[in-house]
Order: C-alpha cells, then sequence, then structure tokens
C-alpha cells in the first residue's frame, strides 16, 4: 500500500528560538497585538510505498525522524500517517 | 606527517584549509574527497567550512552520512586527530563525534567578522603552542553558530576542560557583548573527552599570515603539527632504546 507521513519538527521547548521571535515582533508590529508568541518549525511530506500497514508506515516514519529528519539535541516530532 | 581535508558537495573552505596547511604550515596534505572510504595514512583530517550539501534540512545533517565519515568515525576512535571547522563542526556535531548541536544565530544575521577568543585549555593537541588565557583574533563567517547542549553536556564540558576558545573582547574578558551568536557560555571551540576530536566556528585557515589580517590560526595546525611530531618521537625513542 502506498502511504504518505506527514511530518512536523519544533524546537525543544527548552530551546530559544530567534526565528520565532523575529515572526512574532513581525506579527505584532503589523497590528495582531494578541500574538503573544511564535515558533516556526518544518513541515515534511514523506511518501511511502511498499508496505503492508500503517502501523508499518508509522514505525519506519519514526525511524527516520529519530535517524534524520529531527535533532534529537535541540528538536523533537510529531507525526501523522494515512493511507495515499 | 600528513594531512588530509575532506571535501563534500557544498564545501567552500577546503582550498583554504589545504594552503593554510601546504604553505603555511610546509606539510603534506591532500584533499579527501566525501566518497572515499579509505583514510589511511593520515594523522589528521580537516572537515572545512562551507554549505556542505547546500545545509539542507540542518547544516551538516546530510553530510554526516557521507561515505567518508565512516571512515572518520573509526579514524577517530583509532586516535586520528579531526578538526571540524565551521561546516565541519557542525557536522561532528551531527554526526555525535562531539555534544551538543548548532542554532541560528541569536541576532539571525550571518555574521562574517574578526572576533577574538579567549584559549580556555592549551593542553590539547589543537592549542599547545597558545598559552592558557591568551586572546588570538580569527574571523568567523556563519548563521548557525549559536552552540548549544543541555545543562549537563554545558557543565560537563566546562569541568573537564573540554571547552578550547570562547568569545570574547579585546582584552580577554568573556562577555555577552563580545559574543557574536547566542552560543551558550560563549563557546567558539570544544573537544572531545579522549582529546582526538576538536570542532571550532571560527576560521583558522583564513588567518594563518599576517597579510590576511592575521596569523593566530595557524597556531592551531602547528600546534597539531606539534602533537604529531611528539607523538610518533616518544615511538622512535622506544624503538631506538631496542
Amino acid at each position: 500500500m502506498n502511504c504518505t507521513a506527514a511530518i512536523k519538527v519544533m524546537l525543544k521547548k527548552t530551546v530559544l528560538d530567534p526565528q520565532g521571535a523575529a515572526v512574532r515582533g513581525g506579527l505584532r508590529s503589523m497590528g495582531f497585538d494578541c500574538v503573544t508568541d511564535v515558533r516556526v518549525g518544518k513541515s515534511m511530506e514523506v511518501s511511502i510505498s511498499g508496505v503492508s500497514s500503517i502501523e508499518e508506515a508509522a514505525r519506519l516514519a519514526d525511524e527516520m525522524c529519530r535517524k534524520l529528519l529531527a535533532n534529537p539535541v535541540i528538536e523533537e516530532y510529531t507525526f501523522e500517517v494515512y493511507e495515499s | 606527517m600528513k594531512f588530509g581535508v575532506v571535501v563534500f558537495p557544498g564545501s567552500n573552505c577546503d582550498t583554504d584549509a589545504y594552503h593554510a596547511i601546504r604553505d603555511g604550515l610546509g606539510a603534506p596534505v591532500d584533499y579527501v574527497w566525501h566518497q572515499s572510504k579509505d583514510v589511511t595514512g593520515y594523522d589528521c583530517l580537516i572537515l572545512p567550512g562551507g554549505f556542505a550539501y547546500g545545509d539542507y534540512l540542518r547544516a551538516g545533517a546530510i553530510a554526516r552520512f557521507s561515505p567518508v565519515m565512516e571512515a572518520v568515525e573509526k579514524f577517530a576512535r583509532a586516535g586520528g586527530l579531526v578538526l571540524g571547522i565551521c561546516n565541519g563542526f557542525q557536522v561532528l556535531l551531527e554526526c555525535g563525534l562531539l555534544p551538543g548541536a548548532m542554532l541560528k544565530n541569536e541576532s539571525l544575521q550571518f555574521r562574517c567578522m574578526y572576533v577574538n577568543l579567549r584559549v580556555e585549555n592549551n593542553s590539547t593537541a589543537f592549542t599547545n603552542t597558545l598559552a592558557r588565557g591568551q586572546v588570538v583574533s580569527i574571523p568567523i563567517a556563519h548563521g548557525e553558530g549559536n552552540y548549544y547542549a543541555d545543562e549537563r553536556t554545558i557543565e560537563a564540558l566546562e569541568k573537564k576542560g573540554r571547552i578550547l576558545f570562547r568569545y570574547c573582547d579585546r582584552d580577554g574578558h568573556v562577555t555577552r557583548e563580545s559574543n557574536p551568536n547566542g552560543a551558550a557560555l560563549n563557546i567558539a571551540g570544544i573537544i572531545s573527552d579522549d582529546g582526538n576530536v576538536a570542532g571550532m566556528m571560527p576560521h583558522p585557515e583564513r588567518a594563518y599570515q599576517a597579510v590576511l589580517g592575521s596569523a593566530d590560526g595557524l597556531e592551531v595546525f602547528r600546534s597539531i603539527a606539534a602533537f604529531i611530531s611528539s607523538r610518533s618521537a616518544v615511538v622512535a625513542v622506544g624503538g631506538g632504546r631496542a
């Protein structure tokens, strides 16, 4: 079956995010006083084929995140896998 | 002795490193293409600055899987010296040969400028021609030099003397103002527990002769050469006595 893993990688909450701070500053200076914080991360879509189940694809997606897609020192990840 | 300068697709400080070693230090040096799996015969490998694999995903994230890196890791574990400069430092962090990670500079600016560094530890293969507390002038050029590690790691680096250089002012004071990127404890360079692997964000190969603006960077290469010579000298004396 063919699946898609929608992966989100964010900096850990304990890590300073100057990019997020800059975006927050930009939004607030545009008039969005309601914005209290912004954190910027990465979104990736990985197409997986030749797997027998969603669970198998999820296991593979987790391994990809641990080994390459996220740096465990500074980042954490979440993902959703669905049949494409 | 022989140096090797590893070249990844996207490395751009390899020729400067090559020339600093060949012309500044006067030692034999080769380029080592990232697909080479053989690094026998080298005493020191340099991972140079640049944008290996375009810094895609994260700086150094893809380069760490280059064929050459398996050989570099084995080489380091067997006692070979490895110096990662800027992007090279990022590669070493990504493959875990050094602890921690690099974040974007706090200012979000790419900082390309001379900085002052205080020598924190001169009992290493990379700093032995310098004095502890000495201030050297070496340029940086990076957008992601904001060194980060968790509290425990930072504490251990400090306690075990694993910090090589810290950003400081002209008089050697480690201050917030002298920190160009937000790096924890103004850390500019660190060394591994076994002392074989070092990483530094500043570019010593861009400061190897006075006409470039500073010759302080040459001391890093001279230190490596001195260490290699003293290591083989010990072996030679032992052999001679027998």
